[in-house]
């Protein structure tokens, strides 16, 4: 155990590449991030940005062979996950750090009942109760009607939303430290959805863990997150506390995600656009990779800006309101 | 940042003037009791046990240059309502009118003569374009069928076509591989345009899209509606998106329209407890408003239960809700089907112009 002011989760200028024919592209560039214990983290970004890899990097989960991590940290509780041995890994995955993927339909083996896919974290980690004891408690508390009939069904006969369920309580079967949950209700009914993220809040309070949230949708950012990091074609743009960052972005791309946000509540508005579209990580620039579909872009820009605290805890990595400094 | 915006609010340009003394059109898209159901077999002779009831018993009316939103959870109906209307799914029973002329459901000809009016934009842009066929290909193959151009004049064509999608002309050599999302996404509507259709059913077009290109999607479909007089069938899961873009929306739950509104009036105050429990449970970026859950899923559409299909779920149900089955009844300005409506705006005495 660390001392109280170390992270839970510190990410240190993380850089992944993957294998193409014309060789190694960078996907993500120095990303660097913490997570405290108990706080709930929204990675938020559009396809590609690359916060999907980053949460995979983060249990060693990269496709191999393709994906590499080119430099960087990822260290959990003081220890770096990525020089640790093979069965300190092992027991980390599962155990202290637990995933729920964006699919359920496709993450849950389709050949076994849901009883056999809920005991295998106990195969493979020191449990002291009784497991088929805990996966009944799990399931009912995740809202599961019947667990006794779930459990000996097949993924193919449940819903979605009760497959999203199961998953969690999967995950949740170990007590996790930390949660990493990319894009869990993306593919989900709204109301489901919500259904899904008040239980991860529930639990989160209940068990004390602390939740990475990838997502690209900045409106369960605003209800379910603490803290929040912006990212744009491979990088973290803006981070900060979600009051900071989405009711006063001050990155131009935070402010075009949110502008492009049709909005449910208030006058009717049309969603405003973002120009140009995201580029691939092989046609990624140097300088701001932003600044070719910025209504802001300067001379500057042509170099890579640092990130800078505006206020406390509220970074943000552009030139704009350092006009003076740079010119 | 400020780009030129279509202009949204207020009244539309292109929808039939409030003239009297102009003689007015008849709607583009007429149904009545419209129903779609889909045999479920079972057994060792597969017998057919029951009906998927999709659509069951829907009526609508689409007007020249009307924007017209279907919402609803997956699985209550509103892809196969669109199907439907284009006979791309054959309805099984009710009567359906095209530019005011009913036609014969049972057969796939009926509609022949319709499919340069209407056209559709598929949800998934990955598998909607042949991957086969170059942008020229894509695009020149509808206008041709239509003998609208011949083979000497489809570049042109496609090069108008891609120009008025905001793509570079000479583009129409690429395959479909060669464009992301977002640009496919385009290549669908400049598929539909170039028939010059009266009406396109966009079903679920920008799902698949980021927020960004999301929005440029739904730009370039105003624009295109403000310049042509088109008129839209929007299909979509997203209630903010919803309002941002429709004049009218029907609220669907297991195959049939619970409420159906002005835009404006079913945001300020649905008054059924289902379409209120949709809005409810959205997350926005307001964080002092909650989104509230609403219990339980949606039972089978193969065995509904008796009375309004909602009840299992309704906070506000009562013994009647669970014997007799609401229709579909006018309450002021909107209407739902609901033996116990919420109250309207008026009732609810509302300073701002919001309540979800």
């Amino acid at each position: 155990m660390g001392s109280p002011s170390t992270p839970l989760l510190e990410v240190q200028d993380l850089s992944i590449g993957f294998e193409s024919e014309t060789g190694t592209v960078a996907i993500t560039d120095r990303v660097s991030f913490r997570i405290n214990a108990g706080e709930a983290y929204g990675l938020v970004g559009e396809s590609g940005c690359g916060k999907s890899v980053t949460c995979l990097a983060l249990l060693k989960l990269l496709p191999n062979p393709g994906g590499k991590i080119l430099s960087g940290k990822i260290l959990f509780r003081g220890r770096d996950i990525l020089s640790m041995p093979p069965q300190e890994l092992r027991a980390l995955r599962g155990g202290d750090i637990a995933m729920i993927f964006q699919e359920p339909g496709a993450a849950l083996n389709p050949l076994w009942p849901i009883r056999k896919q809920l005991l295998e974290p106990f195969r493979y980690h020191e449990f002291s109760g009784d497991p088929e004891r805990r996966i009944l408690t799990l399931l009912e508390r995740v809202g599961i009607p019947d667990p006794p009939r779930v459990l000996d069904a097949y993924p193919h006969q449940l819903s979605g939303g009760m497959l999203q369920r199961v998953m969690i309580a999967m995950a949740l079967a170990l007590n996790p430290k930390l949660l990493i949950a990319d894009e869990p209700t993306t593919a989900l009914d709204v109301t489901v959805q919500a259904q899904i993220m008040e239980l991860i809040g529930e639990l989160r309070r209940e068990f004390g863990a602390a939740v990475l949230m990838i997502t690209h949708n900045l409106n369960l950012v605003a209800q379910y997150a603490d803290r929040v990091g912006v990212m744009y074609a491979g990088r973290v743009v803006e981070e900060g506390s979600v009051g900071d960052v989405l009711d006063a972005p001050a990155h131009p791309y935070s402010q075009g995600l949110l502008a492009a946000l049709p909005r449910l509540t208030g006058g009717r508005q049309a969603p405003r656009p973002i120009p140009g579209q995201v580029p691939r990580p092989s046609d990624y620039v140097s300088g701001c990779r932003f600044r070719d579909r910025c209504a802001h872009a300067f001379a500057p820009c042509g170099e890579q800006p640092p990130s800078r605290e505006i206020s406390t805890g509220h970074s943000v990595a552009c030139f704009l309101g350092m006009e003076k400094a740079v010119a | 940042m400020d780009t030129a915006l279509p202009q949204l609010a207020g009244p539309d340009p292109h929808s039939p003037p409030g003239n009297p003394s102009v003689t007015v059109a008849p709607p583009l898209i007429q149904a009545e009791n419209l129903k779609t159901f889909f045999p479920v077999t079972g057994g060792v002779f597969r017998k057919t046990v029951g009906h998927v009831k999709a659509v069951n018993g829907v009526s609508l009316e689409i007007g020249a240059g009307e924007v017209v939103s279907v919402v609803g959870e997956s699985g209550c109906g509103k892809s196969t309502l669109g199907y439907s209307l284009l006979g791309l799914t054959l309805p099984t029973a009710g009567i359906l009118r095209l530019n005011g002329q009913a036609l014969d459901i049972t057969r796939t000809s009926s509609w022949t003569p319709y499919r340069k009016d209407f056209q559709i934009v598929f949800q998934d842009p990955y598998t909607s374009l042949n991957p086969r066929h170059t942008v020229l290909e894509i695009l020149s193959g509808p206008m041709r069928a239509h003998g609208l151009v011949d083979a000497r004049h489809a570049r042109d064509a496609v090069a108008a076509l891609l120009a008025k999608v905001g793509l570079p002309p000479d583009y129409m050599h690429r395959f479909p591989h060669a464009f992301s999302g977002g640009q496919r996404q385009r290549l669908g509507i400049a598929r539909a345009l170039g028939l010059k259709p009266k009406l396109i059913v966009c079903d679920e077009v920008v799902a698949a899209l980021d927020v960004s290109v999301q929005a440029q999607i739904v730009q370039l479909l105003m624009e295109l509606r403000a310049e042509l007089g088109l008129s839209l069938l929007f299909i979509s899961h997203d209630l903010s998106l919803v309002k941002s873009i429709s004049d009218k929306v029907l609220v669907m739950y297991l195959g049939k329209i619970v409420e159906a509104a002005e835009a404006q009036a079913l945001f300020v105050a649905p008054r059924h407890p289902y379409s209120a429990a949709l809005l409810e449970s959205i997350p926005t970026l307001d964080r002092a408003r909650k989104p509230k859950l609403l219990g339980g899923e949606i039972p089978s559409p193969v065995d509904l239960p008796p009375g309004c299909a909602f009840a299992g779920r309704c906070p506000s149900a009562q013994i009647r809700c669970r014997e007799e089955t609401p229709v579909l009844r006018s309450l002021n300005v909107t209407q739902a089907a609901c033996h116990y409506p919420l109250a309207d705006a008026a009732e609810l005495n509302l300073s701002g112009p919001t309540r979800v």
